[in-house]
């Protein structure tokens, strides 16, 4: 079987596969999953499997690097609870920090990057003077920037920590306040839990939300394999809990993300095997093949494929975020420099 | 990637892709009498084209792989042996992760280990070079890997980059059969790579036990001076000159402070080559008394 | 008036290595390296005893380190101990 994308995901959803795969093909899947962040990921999969010495000190080394990562992450984030604690604002961790704070099972195995954080839009300044206060700075400044991030988007401008040089970004909400889709970033506080430090995580079924909004409603679906195995994680975690396939329609639709939420469902459930609701999955749409495509448009050699697909769902991504004439004004700015 | 190449140097295999078939022809010729790569490669280097079109059209190697450097400038096709080298210095520099990586020129003699290491320009690579073709055995020009469980330092005997005025002073020395091509007008001037001597590819899976720390400093009008280096100093030398001391967290501590609290530290200025040719010698003879 | 108490973790949790007059730390829970000089190192260890006040502390450090106590040295520790918070390796309770 060819290597790349394609075979990463088949060796994630069925690790016994790894019996049947050669040296070369290694190289293949390795190179792939490094291109995706997947390689902790596989390497938790293929944990405790027989395997031939060099592939297995190779995976070692992905299992040790993503400790590293979780180490790294969870240090942030108390970084940050320690310059926000006088503030008492709650501050809910997202993404792959939350899985690792959480200790679920989407964060094992996960590389992880900046520090994304969740407070109340009428605490920001408060919480962004705390921050700098502390010793987080611009990593940008233009003003330009700096005015269309704060207008429109669903985070504050990129800080980065001056000593130890790691970004936190602070989102007031999901999505960017010029998406379609609005979700309420009030009731997704609101439902938050407490961890044991005070920091806080999104409600089991806010976390499948926002990871699909992540996945659909805001980006270009970079790192959407990714993405879609966190998903999946998540959805093996909690779906058996009682009444959750119920609370999670009913948070999706609060959100007005019904129809990403459902999306991921399908593709996850497609590419990973997932055991989802058939009723809130929906049937298979058409769409779904091509969004299969740019999942997997990676190959053996890490590179990436089927520029044609790439660019439509680039160009919708900036579609979703903007308006047409918010759009045209901003990439002609653009341009200008 | 049609053109294709797999290479083991010391511990560290590689797997390169090239769009073009000249590169990998120069890697081959290089690389020689290296052993067979062991499967599954540790890293993946590519040397592509940034638009399709510079395929053909004035022709330019990007580097890509496992690991990239974002806005990295391309260059000709003439110096695609040069793009492939920094390719795989790149993936050991951000994809290295067991072995603490330290960016030193090192030689061994007698099962002991003499590691140079400081600002780029020193003339290290240079001086390696020359002390591996008089009874030392290169480990390597560009990095020392330090095996955080043993302490000990394992070879990674790539090709010598020797630039500009070192070219000659090596081409005395050494068979035509082991240099590169001669590549002109690079962004760091003149450059041909020297293929390490048959020891150095024979013996590289031997590591060494360090004994001693070079800071080697190179001006033409310094003094030839020699100071010791404290184990602070030299500790703190030693992470700046690391890519990846972050990446191994304890092991890594406990590895860089073992280190430099059991070797012997120097730094050394000179404005020949022949002065700290002789230093080192003189330095050496006097750690192992 | 008591001021806020000052804490850290547990030796265990920074393993040190002494390299010629400084202190080489490793903070486990950061995963980050520190080269510390006194009274740095003398402080965290006096903090391993439980959360303690500025004061407390200076009385400590003179008392059984016999770090000279003249000048302006609560300033002095002050500022020590607001660079150890920075680090990562103080905070308050």
């Amino acid at each position: 079987m060819r290597g790349g994308a394609a075979l990463l995901v088949r060796l994630l959803r069925n690790p016994i596969a790894a019996e049947r795969i050669g040296p070369e093909a290694w190289s293949e899947v390795i190179a792939a999953a490094r291109a995706e962040s997947l390689l902790g990921s596989l390497a938790s999969r293929l944990g405790g499997m027989p395997l031939p010495a060099k592939l297995g000190a190779l995976l070692d080394d992905a299992r040790r690097d993503a400790e590293r990562a979780r180490v790294q992450a969870l240090w942030e984030a108390e970084m940050a609870r320690r310059a926000l604690a006088r503030l008492e604002v709650p501050v809910v961790l997202l993404k792959g920090t939350a899985y690792v704070a959480a200790g679920l099972s989407a964060g094992v195995g996960r590389s992880i990057g900046d520090l994304d954080i969740l407070v109340p839009h009428h605490r920001l300044q408060a919480v962004q003077a705390a921050l700098i206060d502390a010793g987080w700075e611009w990593v940008k400044e233009d003003g330009y920037d700096d005015l269309y991030y704060r207008r429109w988007m669903h985070e504050l401008p990129p800080l980065i920590h001056r000593e130890r040089d790691r970004m936190i970004d602070v989102h007031h909400t999901i999505l960017p306040l010029t998406a379609r889709r609005r979700p309420s970033a009030a009731a997704l506080i609101a439902a938050s839990e407490r961890l044991g430090n005070g920091l806080r995580v999104l409600a089991p079924a806010d976390m499948i939300v926002h990871a699909a909004a992540h996945l659909f409603a805001d980006g270009d679906l970079a790192g959407g394999l990714r993405n879609l195995w966190d998903i999946d994680r998540l959805v093996r975690d909690f779906g058996a809990r009682q009444g959750f396939w119920t609370e999670l329609e009913q948070r999706a639709r609060l959100h007005q993300l019904l129809g990403p939420v459902a999306r991921s469902l399908r593709l996850s459930a497609a590419l990973y095997g997932t055991s989802v609701d058939i009723a809130l999955a929906g049937p298979a749409r058409l769409s779904d093949r091509m969004y299969i495509r740019r999942l997997l448009a990676r190959d053996g050699w890490g590179r990436a494929t089927r520029p044609a697909v790439r660019l439509a769902f680039y160009i919708r991504s900036h579609w979703l975020r903007m308006p047409p004439l918010l759009l045209a004004r901003h990439l002609w700015v653009k341009a200008r420099r | 990637m049609r053109h294709n190449l797999h290479l083991q140097i010391g511990p560290a295999s590689f797997r390169i892709g090239s769009a073009w078939a000249a590169p990998i022809r120069a890697l081959s010729a290089l690389y020689q009498d290296y052993p067979q790569a062991e499967l599954p490669c540790d890293f993946t280097v590519r040397l592509e084209p940034q638009k399709p079109w510079r395929r053909w059209l004035r022709p330019s190697v990007s580097i890509a792989g496992d690991y990239v450097l974002p806005g990295a400038a391309p260059l000709p096709l003439e110096h695609g042996l040069l793009a492939a080298e920094m390719g795989m210095n790149l993936q050991m520099a951000l994809g290295q992760k067991r072995l603490l990586l330290l960016h030193a020129a090192t030689v061994e003699r007698g099962g002991r280990a003499l590691v140079m290491t400081g600002e780029s320009g020193a003339g290290k690579s240079t001086l390696a070079a020359l002390l591996g073709e008089s009874g030392w055995r290169l480990l390597g020009d560009e990095f020392a890997l330090l095996d955080p469980d043993t302490g000990l330092l394992h070879p990674f005997p790539r090709a010598v980059s020797l630039k500009n005025g070192a070219i000659a002073v090596l081409e005395g020395k050494v068979a035509a059969d082991r240099f590169g091509p001669l590549l002109v007008g690079t962004p760091k001037g003149h450059i041909r790579h020297l293929r390490p001597n048959r020891e150095a590819i024979e013996r590289a899976r031997e590591p060494a036990r360090p004994a001693l720390i070079l800071f080697p400093r190179f001006g033409a009008d310094l003094p030839e001076a020699v100071r010791g280096v404290g184990a602070a100093e030299a500790f703190v030398r030693l992470t700046q000159a690391s890519t990846n001391y972050g990446h191994l967290g304890l092991r890594g501590f406990e590895a860089l402070t073992r280190l430099v609290t059991q070797t012997e530290a120097r730094a050394i200025d000179y404005h020949q080559t022949a002065t700290a040719l002789r230093l080192v010698e003189t330095l050496w003879a006097e750690d192992a008394a | 008036m008591a001021g806020p108490r000052y804490t850290a973790d547990p030796p265990g949790a920074m393993p040190t290595v002494e390299l010629n007059g400084l202190t080489a730390l490793f903070h486990v829970r950061s995963g980050m390296t520190h080269i510390l000089a006194a009274p740095a190192p003398q402080i965290l260890a006096l903090l391993a005893e439980g959360p303690t006040t500025r004061e407390t502390i200076l009385a400590r450090l003179t008392d059984r380190f016999a770090v000279e106590s003249e000048g302006d040295v609560l300033e002095l520790l002050e500022a020590r101990l607001s660079e150890l918070e920075n680090a990562g390796l103080v905070w308050r309770s």
